[in-house]
């Protein structure tokens, strides 16, 4: 066993080791995502929600300024007039068709900043993978979020 | 010198390749399936293909915080030759869509490509002349994830989402599983006339 090999074999193995053997000691950084999902921070931009008011009315009265605002022209709003008989929105107009391609939206939130009645939210829920591409465009339906449960 | 023989399989969208659910068994075979789909949906190894900003999302992906390898996925491949899944991670730019199907094409059967990204997906933002309006005229896509870019657990789903993909898949022959090449080896190169 010579000085040589002590100094260029086992001395920097053991070194090495010994970061290893600290690091051990630390947190551990690894969030389990599945099981356990890590806190978004406050202004994360992922799906979007249209709201509605506590009446159940839709907050959206198909004006298109979302549409107009979007940079990736993913929007698609067609509006029809509100009735006596048949009313959707507080509003004079309402959406017929509102209709986002969510493969192309860039999650930018200008629809959300442009949006004169607050309609459209962009929430949190990330998980939007799937295998169609025509599963991506989100209609009316799969946005608008459930009436309020009434007491 | 012998020339090697080389056969180009040429797929497209609507191509069942490996990789696609298909219907239909095979009684003999039927307990193989959960086995070969449990092996290959866990150990999918990505080709490196980054392309733009996306590749700074997945590179965070293999990083410790979120540590694919525990879907193992650790094993980035430089070369398409080892790699089952390729990761599109960024715009498409119509230059290098040759190539994205040259690497395709190199990689070993089965094989499956995640589109990351709403510019690899659909051309996001750049609908203009120089990007290809989503990776899917090219190469057969199996999972989009959108976002911009996907945030690392959102690609995780992704992936996710593919390894359910792979274990809903049926053997159809046993051709497909790849023993018979452990019986009967593939010929050398050397030995290959043309």
């Amino acid at each position: 066993m010579s000085v040589e090999f002590f100094r260029d074999v086992a001395k920097p193995v053991i070194a090495g080791f010994g970061i290893t053997a600290r690091r051990l000691k630390r947190q551990k950084v690894t969030v389990m995502y599945p099981e356990q999902k890590r806190e978004q921070y406050p202004r994360t931009r992922w799906r979007h929600v249209l709201k509605r008011y506590d009446s159940g009315l839709e907050k959206c009265i198909g004006c298109s300024l979302c549409a107009g605002a979007c940079p990736a022209r993913c929007i698609y709003v067609e509006a029809a007039e509100n009735t006596d008989e048949a009313r959707f929105s507080a509003g004079e107009r309402y959406a017929v068709r509102y209709e986002i391609n969510m493969i192309r939206c860039i999650f930018c939130g200008y629809c959300q900043d442009a949006c004169p009645t607050g309609a459209i939210v962009l929430q949190k829920d990330f998980e939007l993978a799937d295998y169609h591409r025509a599963d991506f465009v989100y209609t009316k339906e799969r946005l608008l979020e459930p009436l309020p449960m009434r007491p | 010198m012998p020339k090697r023989v080389e056969t180009i399989v040429l797929h497209d969208s609507s191509t069942p390749v490996l990789g696609d659910t298909q219907k239909g068994g095979n009684v003999v075979l039927t307990s193989v399936d959960a086995l070969l789909n449990a092996a290959r949906s866990n150990s999918l190894w990505p080709l490196t293909f980054g392309l733009a900003c996306c590749a700074i999302e997945m590179m965070s992906t293999a990083a410790s915080r979120f540590d694919i390898s525990r879907f193992g996925s650790e094993a980035f491949r430089a070369t398409p030759r080892q790699a089952d899944v390729m990761i599109i991670a960024g715009r498409l730019s119509k230059k290098m869509a040759p190539v994205l199907r040259q690497i395709y094409d190199q990689m070993p059967e089965p094989k499956w490509v995640i589109s990351m990204g709403a510019c690899a997906s659909s051309g996001g933002v750049y609908n203009n002349y120089a990007i290809v309006q989503g990776a899917d005229q090219v190469v057969p896509v199996d999972v989009y994830v959108p976002g911009c870019p996907p945030s690392p657990d959102a690609l995780i789903y992704g992936v996710m989402k593919l390894q359910q993909k792979i274990r809903g898949r049926r053997v159809r022959s046993v051709s497909e599983i790849g023993l018979s090449e452990l019986v009967f080896p593939r010929k050398k190169d050397s030995e290959v006339v043309a």
